[in-house]
């Protein structure tokens, strides 16, 4: 069956850079299926997300394919490019604060991508509003209220409502809870979890956050500067990390069941977009990188009896003895 | 706030604005050189008799206070005063001059709206090359003063090409609207560049903004983003600066009319200015002044309409 998801080997170059932004990515989700994709500011994640609804930087050059249900979003029309963000696919954006007009009403900011695309007729939009409002929590009356008579947990509902208006196979949600207090996080993240089951759409969780990753997605994409290092079933990642990039995120991550204990923060920067990258991207870092790191970058391979669970990671089996030590 | 209680706070305002005004401008009149009884003997030497008579009919020898005060007086029966130079009510002069200015501001206006948002539109959204043809036009435009343009205009389309009168004012609507459009061209000229930069800018920032992002992502078609999320928010800048336009094209009538020999209330004072006829001068003062403050109510009153989040009286406009 077609993925409802399928990135291809994306390569994303922008004008002034040394480097791709995005160098060979490769991502994949079946129909109903939820994948996160971590990793850190400047990784690339946010633009991979993007680029499913072909929403690029201006000067962005693309190879590679993104096809949503089989059709190659970067090869779209204008029209199919329309029919494609106004129905298949859907995106939660991180500030909902930011991302609706503070000018227009809410109904508006809800019904305007079908109505004005002429998908449904303003009574329908309106009516499918108020029940996606109540889906997500909200009664009907916010369709009259302006964004700034809205806290922002509740217009973070209100943005998820508004990707569900056009029935989509597909949600992209990009850091949805950064912008969020504690306790409207939690619900947000639910929310997703259960309306996703619900309307039966696959979804891309963007987040920095593991924790969130492993315990709302069925795999894991794990990315360092454009490329992705580490994929897998949530569980298996995070229990046997294969790339070290993966293992010093664990690390350093807060947990409860040790406090106390130092956090292990990773040494060095991220490379910059200014120079080349000849080798492994995190080699820099990396504890366990050799030369032969510095020179060959290393290729996605699959663990021992694990075909869905790739590292690009030279050192991989090496790994497993390093935690021993650690 | 209530809209009764915002009227009734604006109306205080502006009758206190009013008065300050009339003070400061009978003042001025009073403190500036040269005495109207010499300028209407035009410098023949008077008897002394002639001259006290004169400065009797015009109370010239009253104190300050008792002069200001029946000013005022007269002035809230709607009596202006008679003009020196004219020698008729100053009430009949603005009467039948105000209609020309009334009508060449309206027409620079339109110009400077229609003009001023298309070429800021075009700029923002088009950008490369025909955005920075519109930058360097509008540099030019709002480094070209009034009267200046008022000559080029002139030389070229009214004594060249003579599509239009070099002067005057005409009779009936048609003709008045053919005498105006060069002025009114010359009056606009700083102001559409004005307007036009304000209007880029505000519409750049929008389009860099997040939720116009989103409204394409959603599929919302690109001539709807540009006018529900990207002209919509950016009118908010346009109307503040829309005030001030009004004002600087009321003040520059007084160029513009001396250029072009409009019988206007800009031409009117400067004569005026010129010959010390100070019932006039002190009349148009007042009138200008009533006219800028009714502008920034209309501002006012208008901002909650544009943006919503503002609510009546919560914001003062800065025009």
């Amino acid at each position: 069956m077609t993925r409802t998801l399928d990135i291809k080997s994306l390569r994303l170059r922008l004008p002034d850079t040394a480097r791709p932004v995005l160098d060979g990515v490769d991502l994949h989700i079946a129909a109903g299926e939820t994948v996160a994709l971590v990793g850190e500011s400047g990784s690339g994640k946010t633009l991979t997300s993007r680029t499913v609804l072909r929403l690029l930087p201006k000067g962005a050059e693309t190879e590679g394919e993104v096809d949503v249900a089989g059709e190659n979003v970067l090869a779209m029309t204008p029209q199919q490019l329309h029919a494609l963000r106004t129905g298949r696919v859907a995106m939660i954006f991180q500030d909902p604060r930011a991302a609706i007009n503070p000018l227009r009403r809410v109904g508006d900011f809800l019904t305007e991508g079908v109505r004005l695309t002429g998908t449904l007729s303003e009574q329908d939009a309106t009516r499918r509003a108020g029940e996606l409002l109540e889906a997500v929590g909200l009664s009907g009356a916010v369709l009259r209220h302006y964004p700034g008579q809205m806290s922002g947990g509740m217009l973070q509902r209100v943005m998820i409502a508004a990707a569900l208006m056009g029935d989509p196979v597909l949600l992209l949600a990009d850091e949805p809870t950064t912008a969020l207090d504690v306790t409207s996080q939690a619900e947000v993240v639910a929310l997703i979890g259960e309306l996703k089951e619900r309307f039966g759409t696959g979804l891309l969780f963007v987040t920095h956050d593991l924790g969130l990753a492993a315990a709302i997605s069925d795999r894991v994409y794990v990315m360092y500067a454009g490329r992705i290092v580490e994929t897998g079933p949530a569980e298996a990642l995070f229990a046997d990390p294969r790339h070290p990039y993966t293992r010093a995120l664990l690390d350093a991550s807060p947990r409860l069941i040790e406090p106390g204990r130092r956090l292990a923060a990773i040494d060095g920067q991220p490379p910059d977009l200014r120079q080349e990258l000849t080798g492994c991207p995190f080699a820099p870092r990396c504890r366990f990188a050799t030369g032969l790191c510095t020179t060959q970058a290393p290729q996605p391979q699959a663990a021992p009896g694990a075909p869905g669970h790739l590292a690009a990671c030279h050192h991989s089996d090496r790994l497993a003895e390093g935690a021993a030590d650690a | 706030m209530s809209f009764a209680r915002f009227a009734a706070r604006r109306l205080l305002e502006m009758a206190a604005t009013l008065l300050g005004a009339s003070f400061v401008i009978f003042g001025a009149m009073y403190l500036a050189p040269g005495d109207p009884a010499s300028f209407l003997l035009s410098g023949r030497s008077a008897s002394p008799a002639a001259l006290a008579a004169i400065n009797q009919q015009y109370h010239l020898d009253d104190p300050f206070f008792v002069r200001y005060f029946r000013w005022l007086g007269q002035l809230l029966h709607g009596d202006f005063g008679r003009s020196i130079e004219y020698r008729t009510d100053v009430s009949k002069l603005l009467a039948d001059r105000l209609p020309s200015t009334l009508l060449l501001v309206a027409m620079a206006l339109v110009l400077v709206v229609a003009a001023g948002l298309a070429l800021g539109w075009i700029g923002a959204v088009r950008g490369g090359a025909v955005d920075s043809t519109i930058l360097v036009t509008t540099t030019v435009a709002v480094g070209t003063p009034s009267f200046v343009a008022a000559i080029l205009l002139q030389g070229l389309f009214a004594v060249r090409l003579g599509w239009f009168p070099t002067s005057g004012t005409g009779q009936g609507f048609g003709d008045m609207v053919w005498h105006l459009t060069l002025p009114a061209i010359a009056l606009a000229l700083y102001l559409i560049g004005m307007l036009a930069r304000v209007t880029r800018a505000a519409m750049l920032e929008q389009l860099g903004g997040e939720h116009v992002a989103v409204a394409r992502s959603r599929g919302v078609p690109e001539r709807q983003v540009i006018w529900r999320h990207v002209l919509r928010n950016a009118l908010g800048t346009v109307l503040t600066t829309g005030g001030l336009i009004v004002s600087t094209l009321i003040i520059c009538t007084v160029l513009v009319e001396s250029a072009f020999s409009i019988g206007g209330i800009g031409q009117l004072l400067e004569l005026a200015t010129t010959t010390k006829d100070f019932p006039t001068v002190q009349a148009i003062s007042l009138l200008i002044v009533g006219l800028f403050m009714t502008v920034n109510l209309i501002v006012d009153l208008l901002f909650p309409l544009v943006d919503p989040t503002v609510t009546l009286g919560a914001r003062r406009s800065t025009a």
